[in-house]
């Protein structure tokens, strides 16, 4: 067998690995969706009229528009969370020194975490995203290619910060320090537009809300879901996640190929 | 001669400014069992992990080879020689004992019907098919001790490394394992183990290696390793102290044990020895309640070599070789 197709054969063993662990102990993934469904709820039912006006006025639907896109990033931002508990839980794990010296291909174990983890943020993107057209979300405008390249926004967006995730699991010596160090991929979409527009937060903060990750994949899905102007953020949310892609990539496979504690 | 299954030379490993090995050679002939024995912290299971490939040997060691291969340019050519069962439990305790089997069949790229019939003849060998779809973290340590060595065995390893494979393992399943060990040194399997239980080296090892103070302290046979020190005694019990203070007049020579009532007569443990000491006892006309015949063991090989010395009071427990009540 060539190295390509060992490689593939060892990450879908890894993958159907955690995918087993995903399905016995689903309580982590589960704790994980309620936070943007109750954020979703939240803006929308309690926050909801106030926000509106911040958006330039219009109605509570106007403002579930608002938010979801969004929400459906923090979705990400928060499922990763999860995956960086996971692989610090996996790390400390007896049969990860096993793995490391059977002859498998090396980066599986990694791989079949982050594809693992991408599988799991877009079902909890398609979940959330049913929950909020439930409560009148609508992107009846969207033609079918923008429909694809939404999802595969969505995808690019959730692989970048995957690997960002893994990285820093693999640092973390337990759990409860991951979930620490993975804190900001929850707390950054405060800080972008899903919520307020960027010009409603005070100026010195403006520049850092802008140009974060979040912004402008956020911008992106906005203009292909519900038609507002994308201008620069397309190619900004594209060179964002690639970069992070890469840099965790290059990040968690030289953290793993470290000798073992 | 063939090459060697395993040839460490200068091994090497510091952690901070410690240096755990310093400069330790090894060379296991295949086929063989070798065993290495040393107190806790002595280095052995960082040994065992840097021949497995887990972590690196320092920078100044000099040549290793496993199975034939460089361990620093083709490790991967190693790992596919070798199987490894570490000292602390290295299964997934989230799924089941037959899915972790499973999940090896499937690392080694075995056909799903031929890695069915491998995890399924491992289970029963290992006595685990009635808890084969338990998870593993409920499993008893002495159940995921066996589970741990099941895995290891998936690929058909032809070098095997077990880091005290019997600790915490009862009688009935230490035995069992020192069967499968025999078993797979049968089918020419050369297995690298360490151990706290000198017997158990004792009984399997073709060779055996002390590490001490970062170095080998004595190898060879266990025959030749217990040459190495005196040891031998025949041990006189009595319980009336006239009889006791009888014989220990006529032993001259002997180690006394007041509080037991007991002697002991440094000897090898020959018969002519035996009959001296028997015969003096009789010309004195004193008669022991027990007598017992102490060869050195690896416990005396052990005490001798890695500091501290022999204890004083040979106890009870220790295996005599012979005893004539
Ligand atoms: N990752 C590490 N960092 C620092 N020191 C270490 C590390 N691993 C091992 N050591 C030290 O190296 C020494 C040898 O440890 P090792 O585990 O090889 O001993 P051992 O012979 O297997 O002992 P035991 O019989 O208790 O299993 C110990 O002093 C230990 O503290
Ligand atoms: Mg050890």
């Amino acid at each position: 067998m060539n190295t390509l197709s060992l490689a593939a054969r060892d990450s879908a063993t890894m993958l159907r690995r955690n995918l087993l662990h995903a399905r016995r102990y689903p309580s982590l993934t589960l704790n994980l969706l309620f936070t943007p469904i109750m954020l979703l709820l939240l803006f929308v039912f309690i926050f909801g009229d106030t926000m509106s006006a911040g958006i330039g006025g219009g109605d509570r639907s106007a403002y579930i528009a608002y938010i979801v896109p969004g929400l459906l990033l923090m979705t990400i931002g928060s499922t990763v969370v999860g995956t960086s508990v996971s692989v610090a839980n996996d790390m400390a794990e007896g049969i990860i020194a096993r793995f490391r010296t059977m002859a498998i291909h090396r980066g599986s174990v990694i791989v079949g975490h982050v594809v693992g983890s991408v599988v799991q943020s877009v079902a909890s993107v398609v979940l959330v995203g049913a929950v909020a057209v439930a409560i009148g979300f609508r992107a009846t405008d969207a033609t079918l290619l923008e429909w694809f390249a939404a999802f595969g926004l969505l995808v690019l967006f959730a692989t970048a910060l995957t690997w960002i995730a893994v990285g820093l699991g693999l640092i973390s010596p337990n759990a409860e320090a991951a979930s620490n160090n993975a804190m900001p991929l929850i707390l950054m979409p405060l800080l972008s537009s899903a919520f307020v527009p960027v010009e409603a937060m005070p100026g010195w903060i403006q520049p850092i809300a802008q140009y974060q990750p979040f912004t402008p994949a956020i911008e992106t899905l906005r203009g292909l879901l519900l038609g507002s102007e994308i201008g620069d953020n397309g190619w900004l949310a594209v060179a964002w996640c690639v970069g992070l892609a890469v840099a965790g990539y290059i990040w968690s496979t030289a953290r793993f190929n470290r000798d073992p504690r | 001669m063939t090459t060697p299954a395993i040839a460490a030379n200068r091994l090497r490993k510091s952690y901070g400014d410690k240096a755990v090995l310093d400069g330790v050679d090894l060379t296991v002939a295949e086929g063989t069992v070798f065993s290495l024995l040393g107190p806790n912290g002595a280095g052995k299971t960082t040994t065992v992990k840097i021949l497995s490939t887990l972590i690196s040997p320092g920078p100044d060691s000099g040549e290793i080879r496993v199975a034939g291969h460089d361990l620093a340019t083709d490790p991967q050519a190693v790992r596919a020689a070798i199987g490894v069962t570490g000292q602390f439990s290295a299964v997934d305790g989230l799924i089941t004992g037959e899915e972790n089997m499973l999940l090896m069949a499937d690392l080694h790229h075995l056909p799903r019907r031929e890695g069915r019939r491998v995890a399924a003849d491992l289970l029963e060998r290992f006595d685990l098919v009635a808890a084969a779809k338990k998870p593993a973290s409920t499993y008893s340590g002495g159940m995921k001790r066996r589970l741990d060595i099941a895995m290891t065995l998936v690929g058909d390893p032809r070098i095997i490394f077990l880091d005290e494979p019997t600790t915490g393992l009862d009688p009935r399943s230490r035995h069992n394992m020192w069967q499968i060990i025999r078993g797979l040194v049968a089918d020419g399997v050369t297995v690298f183990l360490t151990t706290q239980y000198l017997e158990e080296a004792d009984q399997l090892a073709d060779r055996i290696a002390v590490l001490n103070d970062g170095g080998i302290a004595a190898e060879g046979t266990a025959e030749e390793l217990k040459r190495l020190i005196p040891g031998g005694h025949v041990r006189l019990r009595f319980t009336d102290p006239a009889a006791y203070r009888g014989a220990a007049a006529a032993l001259g020579a002997a180690v006394r044990d007041e509080e037991a009532l007991a002697l002991n007569v440094p000897s090898d443990g020959g018969q002519r020895d035996l009959h001296s000491i028997l015969d003096r006892l009789h010309a004195a006309s004193v008669e022991a309640d027990e007598l017992t015949v102490h060869t050195p063991d690896l416990d005396d090989v052990f005490f001798a070599l890695t500091g501290g010395g022999v204890p004083q009071q040979p106890q009870q427990s220790e295996q005599p070789t012979e005893a004539v009540r």
